[in-house]
C-alpha cells in the first residue's frame, strides 16, 4: 500500500511499487489527463507536476514519488473551472488531436509556477523535451505567452 | 466520444426518430478519396456529397416533438476539427444554435456510411450533404408552417432558435412542425441554402466543441475508455513488420503476476493481464527472445531508389504531345522522398468486447464501415454482429496502427467472451508495425523557350500504392499471423482525379507538351499506406521545385514565372496574396545564408489552393535552418471556421517542414531500426518557425474544399526553394537535413 498525495487529495493505491506513475494515475485512480506516449521520457505525453516540477510520469516509478505532490491536468481546473493556463489554451484554440496537450499544459505551468513572466525565448526552451505531431506549437506558445501576460 | 446506446432505444423514441434504411453496396462513388473500400451505391446522383448514396432525410436529421435535433455524420473526428465544422454547417442550413444539436459521428450501427474519414473530402462529401439535408429539413418544416397558418411560404422565415416565424410575430417550433410530418422522404435536390450574407454560424470561429474535454481531463479517447471488467491486453511481437519471434518464452510470461491468458494463435501472441503494467512486464518477458525475418531484406544501400529497379505498370497520367517547339534551355532532375511514420504521439488502441454473439468495437480506425465488414471476416462473424463505434485518439495523419490495433483486440476478445478487452500498442511497436507513408522517386525534364516559357514537360514518377486500407480480413497484418489466415489484400492504385501516387502529378499550371506517367509499383519493399496527403506530397515538391530551377535558369522571378503559365483566377489569387502579404517584391535577395522561396498547389487539382513563401536562414558551418517567417494563403471555398482552417494550415507547415527537414523510416536488412523519438526524430519547438501568418480567402457561399491537407506539398516545396535561394544549393532529396545541406553547399563551394 502506498499513499500518494494527488491533486491535493491524500490517495491509497495498491500497485506494485516498480509501477510508472503514469498507470497508477490513469488505472488505479482513473485519471485521464497524463497520456502514455512512449514509456520512454522523449515525448512529455504523460508530463505531471511532482511538487511543482515537470516530470515525466511515465519513467517515474512509483517508489519515487514519495511524499511529494503529485498534479495532474485535472488539479488545474475542470471544463467548468477552467484554471487561467488552460482558459488561454482554449482562448487560444491551442489543440488539434490533443493527445499531447495535458502534457503540454503541465509543463507550462511549471514554468509559470516558478517564473510568473518568461520571456519568448525561455518558454521555448523550457516546452523542448514535449512533442506535438499535429503542428500546434505555435498556438502552444501564445497561449502560455497568454497566460503569463505581455512582457514587463 | 459517443455514448453506447441501445438500439431499440433509439428506435421506440417517438417522434422523427424513426428506422433509417441502409443504402445497399454497388455502383460505387469515391467517398473518402477513392481511398477504402467502394462506398455505398449511388441512389441519387443528383443529390449533393453523400446525399447520393443516402437520399432519406432521417438518415441525417431527426426532430423530437420536443424539438431536440438529432444530426448524423458518418464521418469521424480526427482532432480537426471536422466534427465543429460538420456542426456550424448543419446549424446554419437548419438555423439553429450550434450547442442546441445532438451530433452522433462514424457508428456503424446509427450512422450512414459515408466511407473513409479522409483524402480532405468531409467538408466536400459530409459537409455538402449536411448543408442540403439542412436546408431541405428547413423548407419541409416551413411549407409545413405555412400550411397552418394559411400563408405563401416565402413569406415566413426561421429566426435562428428553432422557430418558423411569420411577418405578423407568430412563431411555431420545429418540434411541433416535424411532428406532423414524416422526415423518412429524400432530400429536396434545390432546396434553398441560406444567403451567406446572413449567415449566423457558418464562416465563424466557433471554438471547437471537442477542446474543453482535452484540455481538462475529461474522457477524449478511446484510451480513456474504462469497460467494467475490462482486461489490458499487449500483443507480443518481433521488432517490426517482416519478422516473427523465434521462440517468444510464453510459459514465463504466463507466470508474470496478474496475467489471466495468453493468446497464441499461428505466430500472433498476445498476454491478457488484469492491470496495464503487468500487460508490459508479461510481453517484455515474452519478447526478450531472438527474431526471423519473414518477408524479403529491406532495401538498405538503394533507399527510395529500389522502387525504380522493381517490376511496375505504367499509367498515362497526361499525354498533350504537340508540335515540338524550340527549347533555349532544358534541366533534368530526379527527387525522393523516404518511407516516413505517421508518427502520432499516442500509440493506437482500441476497446473490443464480444458477448452474447455480438462483437462491440470502439476505434480510432479513420473507416468504420470497412472496418465492420473486414472484422467481421477475420472474427467469423455476419456482419450484422459486428458494431463499430469511432472513439477519438492522437492524431493518425493516415493509415497508422488504428486498424491492426483494432483487429487484434477484435480477435483477443472473440477468444474471451464477456470481458472487454483494452489493446494498445507500445511506442516501438507503433513505429515498427504501422504502415509507413510511401517512399517515391520522380524524374522531370522539362525545357524553356527564348521567350522563358515552357516548351516541354516530361515527368516520371515511381510509388506503391497509399491505398492498402484494410477493405478485407486479408489487409489487416495480424491475417497473416495466425493459423487460418488470409492472403494479403492486393495493393492498387488509386485512379484519378484524386490518384495515390500519381496526385498532383498533374499540372494545373498551362504547360504545352505534358507526358506524365505513374510506374505503379505493387511490391512493397517495407508496408506502406496513406500518409495525408498521398502522392501528392513528392509531387509539388518535385514541380515546385522545377519550377524554380528552370526560373533560375531563365534568370526570372519565381513568382513571375508561376504566373506566366497559371490561367485559374484563383490560383493566381493565392499566390499573388501570399505574395503580398510575404512582401515578396521586397524580400532579401538570397545572400549565401538568408533565401525566400515560395510555392503554390491546389491539392489533386480538386480541393484547396494553398501558396506558401517563406524567408530562411542557413548556418553554412553546420547545415543548421532557422526559418524566420512562413506565410501561407489559402482558398478552400466558403470556411466553416476559418480560425480552424487556420488551425489545420499551421500544423501542416509545422508538418510538412519536419518531413522535409528531419523524418526518414530507418532500417537494417532485417528490420525498421527506427523505433522510439531518438531515433525518429520530429520537428521540437526550438525549430518551430519564428512566425506563420495564414490568409484565409473570402469565398462566400462557394463550394467547400476540403483543406486539411492541402499545406504538406508547397510548405516542403518551398522550404527546398528558400534553401536554393539563400545557399545556391539545391536539395532533391528528403529530409533536407543539416549535413545534407552543409554538404552542398560544399559542392557548391
Amino acid at each position: 500500500m502506498t499513499i500518494l498525495s494527488v491533486n491535493g487529495k491524500s490517495r491509497q493505491v495498491t500497485a506494485s511499487p516498480d509501477t510508472p506513475l503514469l498507470y497508477v494515475l490513469r488505472d488505479d485512480l482513473g485519471l485521464n489527463g497524463a497520456k502514455y506516449g512512449c514509456g520512454l521520457g522523449q515525448c512529455g505525453a504523460c508530463t505531471v507536476q511532482l511538487d511543482r516540477m515537470a516530470v515525466f510520469s511515465c519513467v517515474t516509478p512509483l517508489a519515487a514519488v514519495g511524499t511529494r505532490a503529485v498534479r495532474t491536468v485535472e488539479g488545474l481546473g475542470s471544463a467548468e473551472a477552467m484554471s487561467p493556463l488552460q482558459r488561454a489554451f482554449a482562448e487560444e484554440q491551442a489543440a488539434q488531436c490533443g493527445y499531447c496537450i495535458a502534457g503540454m499544459l503541465m509543463r507550462a505551468q511549471a514554468l509559470l509556477d516558478a517564473n510568473p513572466s518568461p520571456s519568448d525565448a525561455q518558454i521555448r526552451q523550457h516546452m523542448q523535451p514535449n512533442l506535438c505531431r499535429c503542428g500546434t506549437h505555435i498556438r502552444i506558445l501564445r497561449a502560455i505567452r497568454r497566460a503569463a501576460g505581455p512582457l514587463a | 466520444m459517443s455514448a453506447p446506446i441501445d438500439r431499440r432505444q433509439v428506435l421506440a423514441g417517438g417522434g422523427l426518430l424513426v428506422a433509417f434504411s441502409f443504402a445497399g453496396r454497388g455502383f460505387a462513388q469515391l467517398a473518402g478519396g477513392g481511398e477504402g473500400g467502394a462506398a455505398p451505391k449511388v441512389l441519387r446522383p443528383d443529390l449533393p456529397g453523400s446525399l447520393k448514396s443516402h437520399p432519406e432525410l432521417d438518415s441525417w436529421i431527426r426532430i423530437a416533438p420536443d424539438g431536440a435535433i438529432t444530426v448524423f455524420s458518418g464521418k469521424a473526428e480526427l482532432g480537426q476539427g471536422i466534427r465543429t465544422a460538420l456542426l456550424q454547417v448543419v446549424a446554419e442550413e437548419l438555423d439553429v444554435p450550434p450547442f442546441t444539436i445532438s451530433f452522433i459521428t462514424a457508428d456503424t450501427a446509427r450512422t450512414p456510411d459515408e466511407g473513409l474519414t479522409a483524402g480532405s473530402h468531409s467538408m466536400q462529401d459530409g459537409g455538402t450533404a449536411l448543408a442540403n439535408a439542412g436546408a431541405s429539413v428547413r423548407l419541409l418544416l416551413t411549407r409545413e408552417a405555412a400550411r397552418r397558418w394559411k400563408l405563401p411560404a416565402e413569406t415566413l422565415t426561421t429566426d435562428g432558435d428553432g422557430n418558423v416565424a411569420a411577418p405578423d410575430g407568430r412563431r411555431l417550433g420545429f418540434g411541433v412542425l416535424a411532428a406532423s410530418l414524416s422526415l423518412h422522404g429524400e432530400a429536396i435536390a434545390d432546396a434553398p441554402l441560406r444567403d451567406p450574407a446572413v449567415y449566423r454560424t457558418l464562416g465563424r470561429n466557433l471554438p471547437r466543441v471537442d477542446i474543453p474535454a482535452k484540455l481538462t481531463g475529461g474522457a477524449a479517447y478511446v484510451q480513456d475508455l474504462r469497460l467494467p471488467g475490462m482486461l489490458h491486453a499487449r500483443v507480443v511481437r518481433g521488432p517490426s513488420y517482416g519478422t516473427r519471434l523465434a521462440n517468444p518464452d510464453l510459459a514465463a510470461a504466463g507466470r508474470m503476476p496478474g496475467v489471466v491468458r495468453l493468446i497464441h494463435d499461428g505466430s500472433f501472441v498476445a498476454i491478457v493481464a488484469r492491470s496495464e503494467w503487468q500487460a508490459i512486464q508479461a510481453m517484455r518477458v515474452a519478447q526478450a527472445g531472438d527474431y526471423a525475418r519473414t518477408r524479403p531484406v529491406l532495401p538498405v544501400s538503394e533507399g527510395p531508389l529500389r522502387l525504380q529497379a522493381l517490376p511496375s505498370r505504367e499509367i498515362v497520367v497526361l499525354n498533350t504531345r504537340g508540335p515540338k517547339r524550340r527549347s533555349a534551355k532544358t534541366v533534368k532532375a530526379r527527387y525522393t522522398r523516404p518511407w516516413y511514420s505517421h508518427a502520432s504521439i499516442g500509440p493506437s488502441c482500441a476497446v473490443a468486447r464480444f458477448e452474447k454473439g455480438e462483437m462491440t468495437i470502439w476505434s480510432h480506425s479513420q473507416g468504420v464501415f470497412d472496418m465492420q465488414r473486414a472484422t467481421a471476416e477475420l472474427v467469423g462473424l455476419p456482419v450484422e454482429n459486428v458494431r463499430v463505434i469511432h472513439t477519438p485518439s492522437a492524431g493518425c495523419y493516415g493509415q497508422n496502427g488504428a486498424d491492426d490495433v483494432t483487429a487484434e483486440a477484435a480477435l483477443i476478445a472473440k477468444a474471451m467472451p464477456g470481458h472487454p478487452i483494452r489493446l494498445q500498442w507500445m511506442r516501438e511497436q507503433e513505429f515498427g508495425w504501422e504502415p509507413c507513408g510511401c517512399a517515391m522517386v520522380t524524374e522531370v525534364e522539362a525545357a524553356i523557350g527564348p521567350d522563358n516559357r515552357i516548351t516541354r514537360w516530361t515527368y516520371d514518377v515511381w510509388s506503391n500504392s497509399h491505398n492498402n486500407r484494410p477493405v478485407r480480413a486479408g489487409g489487416y497484418a495480424v491475417a497473416q499471423e495466425i493459423a487460418s489466415g488470409f492472403p494479403p489484400q492486393e495493393a492498387k492504385p488509386i485512379p484519378m482525379p484524386e490518384g495515390d501516387g500519381d496526385r498532383n502529378a498533374n499540372p494545373l499550371y498551362d504547360f504545352p507538351d505534358m507526358d506524365v506517367r505513374y510506374h505503379f509499383v505493387p511490391e512493397m519493399p517495407l508496408r506502406v499506406s496513406a500518409l495525408r496527403s498521398l502522392g501528392a506530397h513528392l509531387n509539388i515538391f518535385s514541380l515546385e521545385s522545377m519550377l524554380d530551377e528552370l526560373a533560375l535558369a531563365g534568370g526570372i522571378d519565381p513568382l513571375a514565372f508561376r504566373l506566366a503559365h497559371m490561367r485559374d483566377e484563383r490560383a493566381r489569387q493565392v499566390m499573388e496574396t501570399a505574395a503580398q502579404d510575404f512582401g515578396w517584391a521586397k524580400r532579401p535577395k538570397g545572400d549565401g545564408r538568408r533565401g525566400c522561396g515560395m510555392a503554390f498547389a491546389r491539392y489533386k487539382n480538386i480541393g484547396a489552393y494553398c501558396a506558401i513563401a517563406m524567408e530562411v536562414e542557413v548556418e553554412r558551418e553546420t547545415g543548421a535552418i532557422i526559418i524566420h517567417r512562413v506565410h501561407a494563403a489559402v482558398d478552400a471555398g466558403q470556411p466553416a471556421s476559418p480560425d480552424g482552417i487556420r488551425n489545420q494550415i499551421e500544423g501542416g507547415i509545422i508538418q510538412s517542414l519536419s518531413w522535409a527537414i528531419h523524418e526518414e523510416v530507418t532500417f537494417d536488412e532485417t528490420k525498421r531500426t527506427s523505433f522510439d523519438w531518438g531515433s525518429y526524430p520530429i520537428l521540437r519547438f526550438d525549430q518551430v518557425p519564428g512566425a506563420i501568418d495564414v490568409t484565409i480567402l473570402h469565398r462566400p457561399g462557394l463550394p467547400f474544399l476540403g483543406a486539411g491537407e492541402t499545406a504538406q506539398g508547397p510548405t516542403s516545396a518551398a522550404l527546398g526553394n528558400a534553401i536554393a535561394d539563400a545557399t545556391g544549393a539545391r536539395l532533391r532529396d528528403m529530409p533536407m537535413t543539416p549535413a545534407k545541406i552543409k554538404a552542398a553547399i560544399g559542392l557548391v563551394g
